[in-house]
């Protein structure tokens, strides 16, 4: 049940949504569009739904064109971030939509009712209505519904994004166990790089209605391919044509070869974590991260005049191609 | 709804703008031409006869003086509402949606029954000089009633929404409570004021049932437009009816482009 | 914990708009005033009258031919009246909220007319086109169905206001989400948006039947003075004329309490289907 999107455009008035983007999601997949506001990925994920239709281009569901297939056609699970929740029905009810309006036999709804209930742990809860239910219960039971009647695909548009954070961070580990259990092909959108590395097996990086780079989440953090990706997918330091990774930017108490003079500004600490902040002769501030252990050995402190040296940086040529520079130890 | 099929969008607005057409839009057309059909010069005699302009003007006079009263009862009564807490606030709610369920004639009846001479109040006034019925106070006392909910109505949910913050801060800041009310109260709540005047105001230019029956409907003292151009009709000066019947209706559009701007202020 | 002794606990923060002394007592006061010399004592003088000979002499007045002809007439009619406007102003707040056509934004306003407009002319406006007069040949004055049509113009802007907000409202993922499993539009109408608009078609459906059973200007010319044609209003009025107050005053707090008792039944319909919005 592998996903296909080729070409695909699509304009609101003067403003481009979505520039030419095809993507390749593997049937089973567990996937995440992520971006900043505007990127053009929940535009994706509902021209995929059918819930929009593409100006130009093609979406190919489990190898159907599927382009101008109504949404009711496409059997695809969809949920929304602000639940979408039928709130005049009990959580009953709204889990059983999709099989009674398919005039599945009573019994069968309601044991598939119980089943799903079980799976997202909301037992108990079926007779209430979802203004008597949290956040992250009427996430859980959107969730059901959706996958109620055995969506070819399960689409998430910024799932967790109405939620607290320690919500969110739980429903994200749920998510994951929940996609092992029921291996349905996944995509979801969200803004939040840690949520994405966290979840998905691999990740879609978009900007401005076009794909950035796709792969798996490791593969992005250590080798992106465009200083937009390296920025999005984690911290990173700018130095002239240099992006550096604060973890990767090494702190020296003697001068040496290829290390600036910087002024440590602060150091926060941040659990085991230590963050340094530099201030650079010529006034560019940079921060290095190293774990507490290594500062307190190292003996810093506010004030202090330290080296700074790159142990790696990735350069990223105008034409389109980048490179790393490593160097090497001491 | 996604993808409604053309055909049941279309046929839906055709129903709408159907019934749209057939029982307000061209019923209203046809008083704007039977008015004309002898000339505008002639439809424009009609209305202003000496009879008809003050009909015209006792109408004007009327709406202000009541529309004016509940307003400052609207504002005052919707500050009662929603800034105090007592009991029997159910019981003033439902007194003052009263005149939503009353008919105009039970209106007037209800008031020809307290001021006439065997009422319980008309007896005294009218002994002391005091002349309610078949005279403006009375024809004033049953349009307030009529137009009585609309401004309250539609400042207590502003006041809701704009919430005390504003003048705690202005109580902070010094000021008393009427230049809280002048200054931060009320400009806050302007357009729910606004808009709740049009609303008076049209149904206070429109009342015919109540005030038929306290006027008397004494012919060039205590008529009304509306009585107006019910006898008129009744007289069969059909020109002169419709043309009447086009200058109410264009009041009533102006009051209606009144209504949508400040709709749209106060959202 | 118990509060330290001399401690007091803080009270709410009083509201400032009145004048610090017994400010609200005098709010109060002449609101309630105002109220009863309006409305209030008014309308007890009504009740007063309709029960001035017994409760026999107000049921005699109740049930003379004429008068339960009249009541009959106005209940039948404004249920009627009622239905269509539910079905209609439902299908005409869509229609405004969901479609988009040329001149819109003039339908829009004009639905108000029959709000702004003397309830005469919204009479004669009838008669213009339906009249005896009517250039197309229809000709209602006098009839029963003159007197439907005549209180469907008045009520029409009721169901149609009443709807338009909560459709505006409406959140549209719950339709999309009904899409996604399946539903049809008309499945998806039937199933998730029209329960979430019965509380405000139920306001305006009240609103127009409490108006329409008292509705008196648009039938006074077009009902003639025939009694099959006479609503409540219309014989309120002529008994009054004939010097029969009491009768009058009978009929009149009939229909008041059926007013009002419509209003309190649909209010608390509302409240109850409202118990889970949000």
């Amino acid at each position: 049940m592998g996903i296909s999107v080729e070409g695909v455009r699509k304009q609101f008035g003067d403003f481009v949504a979505l520039n030419d983007v095809s993507i390749e999601v593997p049937d089973g997949a567990l996937t995440a569009l992520l971006g900043p506001s505007g990127s053009g990925k929940s535009t994706l994920l509902r021209v995929i739904a059918g819930l929009e239709q593409p100006d130009g281009g093609r979406v190919v569901i489990s190898d159907r064109d599927a382009t101008r297939d109504p949404v009711q056609d496409r059997g695809v699970g969809f949920v929304f971030q602000h639940y979408a929740a039928f709130k005049h029905m009990t959580v009953r009810d709204n889990i059983a939509f999709g099989l009674s309006i398919r005039k599945r036999p009573k019994k069968e709804i309601e044991q598939r009712v119980q089943d799903l209930v079980r799976l997202v742990h909301l037992d108990g809860f079926t007779d209430r209505y979802p203004s008597q239910l949290s956040g992250g219960q009427r996430q859980r039971m959107a969730l059901a519904r959706a996958l109620a009647v055995e969506p070819k695909v399960l689409l998430l548009d910024e799932p967790f994004g109405a939620l607290d954070a320690n919500v969110r961070k739980e429903l994200r580990v749920w998510l994951r166990r929940l996609h092992d259990e029921v291996h349905v092909t996944t995509i979801f959108v969200t803004h939040d790089q840690e949520e994405a590395m966290d979840v998905a097996e691999q990740i879609v990086v978009m900007n401005d209605g076009q794909i950035e780079q796709s792969g798996a989440p490791r593969d992005l953090y250590d080798h992106p391919q465009t200083e937009f990706v390296m920025g999005f997918v984690g911290p990173v330091n700018r130095r002239g044509a240099m992006f550096i990774r604060p973890h990767d930017l090494e702190i020296l108490t003697a001068p040496a070869l290829e290390a600036e003079e910087a002024m440590i500004e602060r150091i926060v600490h941040l659990g085991f974590e230590a963050r340094v902040e530099l201030l650079l002769a010529d006034g560019e501030q940079l921060w290095a991260q190293m774990t507490l252990a290594e500062a307190e050995l190292k003996e810093l402190a506010d004030g202090q005049i330290v080296y700074a040296r790159p142990r790696r940086a990735k350069v990223f040529e105008p034409n389109g191609e980048s490179r790393t520079e490593e160097l090497a130890a001491a | 709804m996604l993808a409604s099929p053309t055909v049941s969008r279309l046929g839906l607005r055709f129903f709408a703008l159907g019934y749209l057409s057939l029982l307000l839009l061209i019923p209203v057309g046809m008083i704007v031409y039977r008015a004309l059909e002898h000339g505008a010069g002639a439809a424009l005699d009609q209305v202003t006869t000496p009879e008809a302009l003050h009909a015209f003007y006792l109408t004007i006079l009327i709406a202000a003086i009541a529309v004016t009263a509940n307003t400052i009862f609207g504002i005052g009564c919707a500050l009662l509402l929603v800034r105090s807490e007592f009991r029997g606030k159910a019981l003033l709610n439902a007194a003052i949606d009263l005149p939503f369920a009353i008919s105009p004639v039970v209106i007037g009846l209800s008031l020809y029954l307290l001021y006439g001479r065997e009422g319980w109040f008309g007896g005294w006034l009218l002994d002391n000089g005091f002349q309610i019925l078949f005279s403006l106070p009375g024809m004033v006392l049953a349009t307030i009633f009529v137009s009585l909910p609309f401004v309250v109505r539609e400042v207590v949910p502003v006041l809701h929404e704009i919430g005390d913050e504003q003048e705690q801060a202005a109580q902070t800041l010094g000021a008393n409570w009427w230049q809280t009310f002048w200054r931060v109260t009320l400009p806050a709540i302007r357009w729910g004021v606004a808009y709740g005047v049009v609303l008076a105001t049209a149904r206070a230019l429109g009342e015919f049932g109540a005030v038929a029956i306290v006027s008397g409907r004494v012919v060039g003292e205590t008529e009304t437009a509306p009585l107006w151009v019910w006898r008129e009709f009744g007289q069969f000066n059909l020109t002169g009816a419709y043309a009447a019947s086009l200058v109410l209706a264009m009041l009533a559009i102006g009051t209606l482009l009144a209504m949508n701007a400040f709709k749209r202020k106060e959202a | 914990m118990t509060p330290a002794p001399g401690a007091r606990a803080e009270a709410p923060p009083r509201p400032v708009t009145f004048p610090r002394l017994g400010g609200a007592a005098l709010g109060r006061g002449l609101v309630t005033a105002y109220l009863s010399v309006i409305v209030l004592i008014p309308i007890a003088a009504l009740v007063a009258k309709s029960t001035e000979g017994g409760l026999a002499e107000f049921w005699d007045s109740l049930t003379s031919p004429l008068a339960i002809s009249a009541l009959k007439l106005t209940l039948i009619a404004s249920v009627i009246v009622t239905l269509i406007n539910v079905v209609a102003g439902t299908a005409i707040a869509w229609v405004l909220v969901r479609d988009s056509f040329p001149g819109k934004r003039i339908v829009n306003s004009v639905i108000d007319l029959p709000f702004a407009l003397p309830t005469v002319v919204a009479g004669i406006t009838l008669l213009a086109l339906y009249g005896t007069d009517s250039p197309v040949g229809i000709n209602v004055a006098f009839t029963r169905a003159g007197v439907v049509m005549a209180l469907l113009f008045v009520t029409l802007p009721f169901v149609v206001r009443a709807v338009q907000p909560v459709l505006l409202e409406l959140d549209r993922e719950m339709e999309e989400a009904a899409a996604s499993l399946g539903a049809g539009p008309l499945t998806t109408f039937r199933r998730v948006i029209l329960p979430n608009l019965t509380p405000a078609i139920l306001a305006g459906a009240a609103l127009a039947f409490a108006r329409a059973i008292g509705e008196f200007g648009s039938l006074v010319l077009l009902s003639g003075n025939l009694p099959k044609t006479q609503v409540a209003s219309l014989f309120i009025f002529a008994q009054i004329e004939s010097g029969n107050t009491t009768g009058a005053a009978a009929v009149s707090v009939t229909l008041l309490v059926i007013a009002l008792v419509v209003l309190l039944l649909i209010g608390r319909l509302t409240h109850w289907s409202l118990r889970h919005a949000r």
